[in-house]
């Protein structure tokens, strides 16, 4: 089955600055991938490289089988920039509409309504963009994302603006899409959002994959904590097959409880970009 | 479909930034005046003893109107310029542009739309201000041009010209420094056209020369000179003579070559603006 996404030896040079040094990496067709990395990490690039806003120095990129950039890529893809505006004095519908046009799509008022409502601005439906707040607007980004109802979606910083509320309405939209099939990149500094819906995770770091898998696996344990009588005694280095062994060796102490230490994606985040934020 | 999608989107914004409001205050203000100073003028022409083998009539007439053609190019260009100028590097930068090229219509149909939408709107504007100033010419003083529609048309050639060029401006320069860029080579044609008038006064080959040079450069400036050459075409003898060494100048540069030569030249800037843009990072 063709990659939603295949991404070989892709490099991007700005005059002396290389953005990305080779990068590879797949979306799998229904697979939602989380890409992280500090800012100047090369995430936006690799995605606008994708959407054909940005041509590579070197490698390539695939959407749907399409080289990224031509027309049958384009037609593949949904893209919500980081920085994005849209005209002011449309309304949420006119903006939904424009791209309806733009992207050749034939869902009509219908495929507007169910958007606007799928991302809860149904309300907003003939309001200005121009008096919207900023999370609204990142909201109809979304929804525009979706006219036309592509095969491949690029999310630059999707939640960058939203509220908890607006966050989790945006998590839940992204597992309904995944469960129609929808293929997601999502580039986010959201690490806890990203562990908690993508299937798998890259880091990027100074234009390079640092760590790529999926949650579970970047997951390594850290050891082992056994609280006992005596205090709380560790076990670093020991995984889950040492703990039977480790109580054994306990005999005569009073044991009240046994964790196994795995790292959280922030851990394997910090460990990976080695303190890096820019 | 998407060219007219993105012509419409061009109109709307510049409906909402208020470009044509402003346009039509100055034109109406432009009208007004123009129509007040053709009343002084002929009003006064009984009392004027022109030397020998000056026609008054259509010496004033002509005199008059080609200021009206200046001020219909001016007017023009501003229009089309505001209407182009921050197309790519503009819009790119206010985020505006990004969510567009990535759907499936190609950047040259952006480019391209966007010149039409503004050559859609230019050229009918053009021409709605040059007959107007002819039909108050012709009112305040029964004058009215030996060529009457090529002028107009050569006029809207030049603005159109000028929006292919604040295009190509618009894909390397940031929104002010193309302004800027493009009102400087507006004023740079017009200049080099008054120095071509001066040199033509003064017999110099060198200003001559580097007027011709200036106006084949600047395209706009040759269609607007022969523009101003058609209005007294058959005008002869020291009424042609006076009327060439006038401000506003006659037509050095002219005929069908130059025509043809402007729109290859649209032609060629709109490949230049084609491969900037497609090779554009944004």
């Amino acid at each position: 089955m063709t990659s939603a996404l295949a991404v070989r030896g892709l490099a991007k040079r700005y005059g002396t600055v290389e953005a990305l040094r080779g990068v590879d990496l797949t979306v799998e067709p229904g697979e939602l991938v989380g890409l992280l990395g500090p800012n100047g990490a090369g995430k936006s690039t690799l995605v606008k490289i994708a959407v054909g806003l940005v041509r590579p120095s070197a490698g390539g990129a695939e959407v749907a089988g399409a080289p990224a950039g031509s027309l049958a890529a384009r037609r593949s893809l949904g893209y919500l920039a980081e920085l994005f505006r849209f005209p002011g004095w449309h309304s949420a519908d006119e903006v939904l509409l424009l791209h309806q046009r733009l992207s050749g799509s034939d869902g009509g008022e219908r495929e507007r309504a169910e958007l606007l409502d799928l991302v809860g601005l149904t309300d907003a439906r003939r309001r200005r963009v121009e008096d919207m707040s900023k999370g609204m607007q990142q909201r109809l980004g979304i929804a525009q994302a979706l006219v036309g109802s592509p095969r491949v979606l690029f999310l630059d910083e999707p939640t960058s603006a939203l509220d908890p509320v607006g966050r989790r309405v945006v998590r839940e939209l992204l597992e309904r899409l995944r469960g129609r099939g929808v293929s997601v990149l999502l580039n986010s500094h959201l690490l806890s959002e990203v562990e908690l819906v993508c299937d798998r995770v890259a880091i990027l770091l100074a234009g390079e994959v640092v760590a790529a898998g999926t949650p579970a696996e970047l997951a390594s344990t850290r050891g082992v904590e056994i609280e006992t009588a005596a205090g709380v005694r560790s076990f670093p280095g020991a995984t889950r097959d040492d703990v039977p062994r480790l109580v054994e060796e306990l005999v005569g102490e009073r044991i009240y409880g046994v964790r196994v230490l795995t790292s959280t994606l922030e851990e394997v985040y910090l460990e990976a970009v080695g303190g890096e934020t820019s | 479909m998407s060219v007219l999608t993105v012509v419409r989107y061009g109109l709307q914004e510049a409906v909402r930034r208020r470009v044509f409001a402003v346009v039509i205050v100055l034109t109406a203000a432009f009208l007004g005046l123009y129509a007040l100073g053709n009343h002084y003028a002929f009003r006064d022409l009984a009392h004027v003893n022109p030397p020998a083998g000056i026609e008054p009539r259509p010496f004033v007439g002509a005199f008059i109107f080609g200021l009206a053609m200046f001020a219909t190019l001016f007017l023009g260009v501003v229009l089309a310029v505001f209407l182009t100028i921050g197309v790519v590097r503009g819009d790119a930068e206010r985020g505006l542009l990004q969510p567009l090229v990535v759907r499936p219509l190609g950047r040259s149909t952006v480019l391209l739309s966007r010149w039409l939408g503004a050559v859609a709107v230019c050229v009918p504007y053009v021409l709605a201000v040059y007959f107007a100033a002819m039909a108050i010419t012709d009112n305040a003083g029964h004058w009215v041009p030996d060529r009457i529609v090529t002028p107009g048309l050569e006029l809207a050639g030049g603005v159109a010209v000028v929006a292919a060029l604040s295009l190509l401006g618009s894909v390397f320069l940031a929104t002010t420094a193309n302004g800027i860029a493009i009102f400087m080579l507006f004023g740079a044609g017009l200049v080099a056209g008054l120095l071509g008038t001066i040199g033509h006064a003064i017999n110099s080959r060198a200003l001559s020369h580097a007027a011709r040079i200036a106006a084949w450069a600047l395209p706009f400036e040759a269609l607007y000179q022969d523009g101003l050459r058609l209005l007294t075409v058959r005008a002869t003898g020291l009424t042609r003579f006076v009327l060439q060494l006038g401000p506003f100048g006659g037509g050095y540069v002219h005929g069908a070559t130059v025509r043809l030569w402007a729109v290859a030249y649209v032609a060629i800037v709109g490949v230049v603006a084609l491969v900037g843009f497609a090779r554009k990072d944004l």
